[in-house]
C-alpha cells in the first residue's frame, strides 16, 4: 500500500519535473528540473528493488553529468531561451504528434508487458552481489570496453575544448 | 512481485520518454536539448529495470549501468561540443547554428 503511495509521489514528481524542464525557458532552470526527475528515479529504482542502479543514478547522473551541465551553463553565462516563432504546423500538429507517439509507446510497451507476466518467474533477483558476479563474469569484456570508451572520451573532451593558440 | 504492477512504470517510462522527445524537438537552446536526451535516455533506463525485475534476471541492470556509462562519456564530448559552438558562434541557439564551416 505504502509502495503504491511511495510510486505515484516520486511518479508524479518526475512528470512535473519533465515538464517543468521543457517549459522553463533559463537553461539553468531546465537542470535543476532534470535533478530532480533523475532523483526521483532513483527512488523509483529502489521501490523496484534496484539498490545498486539507484545508488548510481545519484552518484553519476545527478552527481556528475549534471553538475557538469550546470558547470557549462554558468561557464558560458547562458541566459534565456530566445523567443522564435513557431510556425502554426509545429504548434497544432507537432504537440498532437508528441502525444501520439507517447500513447503509442505506453500502449506497445505496456502491451509486451501483459503478455510478459503469465511467464514471469517469481524470483527476487536483486542484490547487488549478483549484479556484480553478472557484470565480472558475463559482461566482463564489455565491462572493460567501456574503459576504453571513457579514455577516448576524455581525450575527445579535452582536445574540442582546448583553446587554440 | 511488487505491488505496484510493472505496466505503471512502463507507462511512466513512455511518458518521460515523449517529453524527452518533445522538448528535443521544440527547444530551441542546444544545451536544453541536450538535456531533454538525457531525460530519453533515463525514461529507457526505467524500463530496462523495471523490466529486469518482471522477468526476474538482472541482464537489464547490466545493460542500465552501460548505458548510464556510456552517458557520462556522451555528456563529456557532447558539453566540450556546445563550448567549441558557444565559442566560434556567439550564440547557443541551434537555429543559428545552420553552416558547417564559418
Amino acid at each position: 500500500m505504502i509502495e503504491t503511495a511511495l510510486f505515484f509521489v516520486f511518479a508524479g514528481l518526475a512528470v512535473l519535473a519533465a515538464a517543468s524542464l521543457i517549459l522553463q525557458r533559463h537553461p539553468i532552470h531546465s537542470a535543476l528540473s532534470l535533478i530532480v526527475v533523475m532523483v526521483s528515479l532513483a527512488a523509483l529504482y529502489l521501490l523496484l528493488g534496484a539498490e545498486f542502479i539507484a545508488a548510481v543514478q545519484i552518484i553519476v547522473y545527478a552527481g556528475a553529468i549534471m553538475v557538469l551541465f550546470v558547470f557549462v551553463i554558468m561557464l558560458l553565462n547562458a541566459g534565456a531561451e530566445e523567443r522564435t516563432s513557431f510556425s502554426r504546423l509545429a504548434r497544432y500538429v507537432g504537440i498532437p504528434a508528441g502525444i501520439l507517439l507517447t500513447v503509442q509507446l505506453a500502449y506497445t510497451v505496456a502491451r509486451a508487458a501483459s503478455e510478459q507476466a503469465h511467464r514471469a518467474p517469481a524470483v527476487e533477483p536483486s542484490s547487488t552481489r549478483n549484479l556484480s558476479l553478472m557484470l565480472f563474469r558475463e559482461y566482463v569484456l564489455p565491462f572493460e570496453l567501456t574503459s576504453v570508451l571513457i579514455l577516448v572520451a576524455i581525450l575527445g573532451a579535452v582536445v574540442l575544448a582546448r583553446r587554440e593558440k | 512481485m511488487s505491488p505496484v504492477p510493472i505496466t505503471y512504470y512502463l507507462v511512466l517510462s513512455a511518458i518521460l520518454f515523449g517529453l524527452g522527445v518533445v522538448g528535443f524537438i521544440f527547444k530551441r537552446n542546444i544545451i536544453t536539448i541536450f538535456m531533454s536526451i538525457e531525460l530519453m535516455l533515463n525514461a529507457v533506463n526505467l524500463a530496462f529495470v523495471a523490466f529486469s525485475r518482471q522477468l526476474g534476471q538482472l541482464n537489464g541492470q547490466v545493460f542500465v549501468f552501460f548505458v548510464i556509462v556510456v552517458a557520462a562519456a556522451e555528456a563529456a564530448v557532447g558539453l566540450a561540443i556546445v563550448i567549441l559552438i558557444a565559442r566560434t558562434r556567439q550564440s547557443l541557439n541551434v537555429e543559428r547554428v545552420d553552416l558547417l564551416k564559418l
